[in-house]
């Protein structure tokens, strides 16, 4: 990339520009084409899915009527949310009322950086990728309490409060959580991760050992609440805050808030995948060629963090919003002395059995599924019990 | 302090079991067909169609069988239906030169429907009475003055009027005494299958 564009100052392409002018405009297009072609359409199908199967949890049929099955929905509250007045309140403090968004936005946009969606597809593959990623998180929570000081409003401020609160207090057990894979891999870059994984479920961090798969629930429960989604939702309890630190916003920068919320939730995902799940890893040796290749792990990328995306959609249609308390409790009582165990035990398991027991992935394997056959056979318990009209079509 | 510890790991699992359950119920809701009825286009029968006979939508006027005798006109509250019936000065036949009903006003209380003898005033399952202007919901029905009807003794003999009658009588029925609801869904099931 940098030698072609070398290649475009030399011929004179830009005109003589200096190419300290040229390589920031061309990074910056380059961002806006990311931001436009790939994040934007991401969190549009995010928001659509998250309330198709809301909606459909809740025996409604949810949006269905802008663009096939509703796709555009997102598209259509977007452009509405942009020709709106972006009003700032009077007694607001202006310049950082209005930035606060940005800053939002821009603490889940940077973790794109280090996502491997392929082996090829990632912007940057930084060695220090896992650490990059819980430092930029934390971001957000400086935009979300600065929105809710700047708004000069009791519940924009209570909400960034707790906000605050929370994402600090989850850091830790996320942090935990994550320590006992870059324990088993050496290396905290994304992609070396996904390399010491296989495709197979016995070869995923997840069914690695109990210590991991406990790591591995921890590091999801965290991650929904350093997201703020239900049910860790109260920085923005609709029916204590109005909409907690988004209070006082409207129009674009409201829109910004949904964005980073949802673009945030596939970013839970994909860090999920990329951790415990095998990432982009498929079966090699049927194809070589490279193209076909990176498309087949994009789409089992895609799958694999869209499966989290479901769940967590899942739990927010199941689960009522906790108490302040409740959620420190199960933060400082429950989380940290579990990743503090999940450490210890992951790094004794590791000296006895320095290559990974030969035997227990596939055990959990096994023991997972039966789970979920139990799991299925109380769902099927409840609809013979309920004599329900069944639908099982995804289109309404 | 072994109870303490008990406690604690019984919160754990408690927590598990419970979310382990409500989820398996979500789910099972999630495979439900919607009770959504995606009014108005994307139904199998208009709403209207659903509706029972004695439901008290848009009034419609049968001009074939109204008589002129502007019981409906004293009996609304409002003041919403306005007849003019002159006598024809040559035949001394009563005519309709004016029925007009201002849907706008109209507060569905069913009252000249009630009063009317032969039914020809009576509420529709229609309901969509949106409108650009207040003047386009005066219903006019009478276009040019006709004939006022006129009760015969005995059946009705004339095959226009009859099954009008007939619908009027029907409407009068279900005022005098309400049709049983159950039977009448199913047998507008029945009907419909």
């Amino acid at each position: 990339m940098q030698s072609f564009i070398d290649g475009l100052i030399a011929s004179g392409a830009f005109g003589g520009l200096p190419a300290e002018a040229v390589y920031p405009a061309i990074m910056f297009l380059f961002a806006s084409l990311v931001v436009f072609g790939f994040v934007l359409p991401l969190v549009t199908i995010t928001v659509w899915l998250e309330r198709r199967v809301w909606a459909r949890i809740q025996s409604r049929v949810g949006p269905n009527r802008v663009g096939p099955q509703g796709v555009l929905q997102g598209l259509a509250d977007g452009v509405k949310n942009i020709l709106k007045e972006d009003v700032v309140p009077d007694a607001a403090d202006r310049p950082l009322f209005m930035f606060a968004p940005y800053l939002l936005v821009w603490g889940f946009l940077a973790t794109f950086v280090v996502i491997p969606f392929s082996s090829a597809l990632i912007i940057a593959d930084l060695n220090v990728g896992i650490l990059y990623i819980t430092a930029i998180v934390a971001l957000s929570a400086v935009g979300v309490l600065m929105a809710g000081w700047a708004s000069n409003n009791k519940w924009s401020l209570l909400g960034g409060i707790r906000s605050a609160a929370q994402v600090v207090s989850y850091e830790i057990p996320a942090g935990l959580a994550l320590l006992p894979v870059v324990l088993l891999t050496g290396t905290l870059s994304t992609q070396g991760i996904i390399q010491a994984q296989g495709w197979a479920p016995w070869d995923w961090f997840m069914f690695h050992s109990p210590f991991t798969f406990i790591a591995a629930c921890a590091f999801y429960i965290s991650a929904l609440a350093e997201t703020n989604r239900t049910p860790f939702d109260i920085p923005e309890a609709e029916s204590e805050l109005v909409a907690g630190f988004a209070t006082e916003y409207s129009g674009f920068r409201f829109a910004l808030f949904f964005l980073a919320e949802w673009g945030s939730l596939y970013v839970t995902g994909a860090i999920m995948t990329v951790l415990f799940l095998g990432g982009w890893q498929i079966p090699t040796g049927w194809t070589h060629n490279t193209v076909v290749l990176n498309i087949a792990q994009l789409a089992v990328f895609f799958l694999k963090a869209y499966f989290w995306v479901f769940l967590a959609m899942w739990i927010r249609g199941t689960l009522p919003r906790i108490r302040v308390d409740q959620m420190m409790s199960l933060c400082w009582k429950y989380l940290v002395p579990l990743g503090f165990v999940n450490l210890i035990g992951t790094a004794v398991w590791m000296v006895i059995w320095p290559e990974g027991n030969p035997l227990v992935p596939y055990l959990m394997v096994v023991g997972t599924f039966v789970v979920g056959v139990i799991f299925l056979r109380r769902v099927l318990y409840h609809l013979r019990r309920a004599k329900p009209e069944l639908y099982f079509n995804p289109a309404i | 302090m072994a109870n303490g510890i008990g406690q604690y790991l019984k919160h754990a699992k408690d927590a598990v079991a419970t979310i382990f359950e409500g989820m398996s119920v979500t789910m099972s809701h999630f495979v439900r067909k919607p009770y959504t009825i995606q009014y108005p286009d994307r139904i199998a029968v208009r709403v209207q169609d659903t509706l029972p006979l004695r439901y008290r939508g848009i009034l419609e006027v049968d001009l074939e069988i109204c008589t002129g005798c502007l019981a409906c006109e004293r009996a609304c509250p409002i003041d919403c239906i306005v007849i003019d019936a002159p006598k024809d000065k040559e035949t001394r036949a009563m005519l309709l030169s004016r029925f007009d009903i201002d849907i706008a006003k109209c507060m569905y209380c069913g009252l000249c429907s009630e009063v009317c003898p032969t039914g020809s005033i009576h509420h529709t399952t229609e309901f969509e009475g949106a409108d650009y202007s207040l003047e386009s919901m005066i219903r006019r029905f009478v276009k040019d003055p006709i004939l006022a009807y006129k009760a015969k003794k005995g059946e009705e003999t004339d095959p226009l009027i009859a099954p009008v009658l007939d619908r009027g009588m029907e409407f009068l029925a279900e005022w005098a005494e309400p049709v049983d609801m159950k039977k009448y869904k199913k047998g507008q099931e029945e009907a419909a299958s």
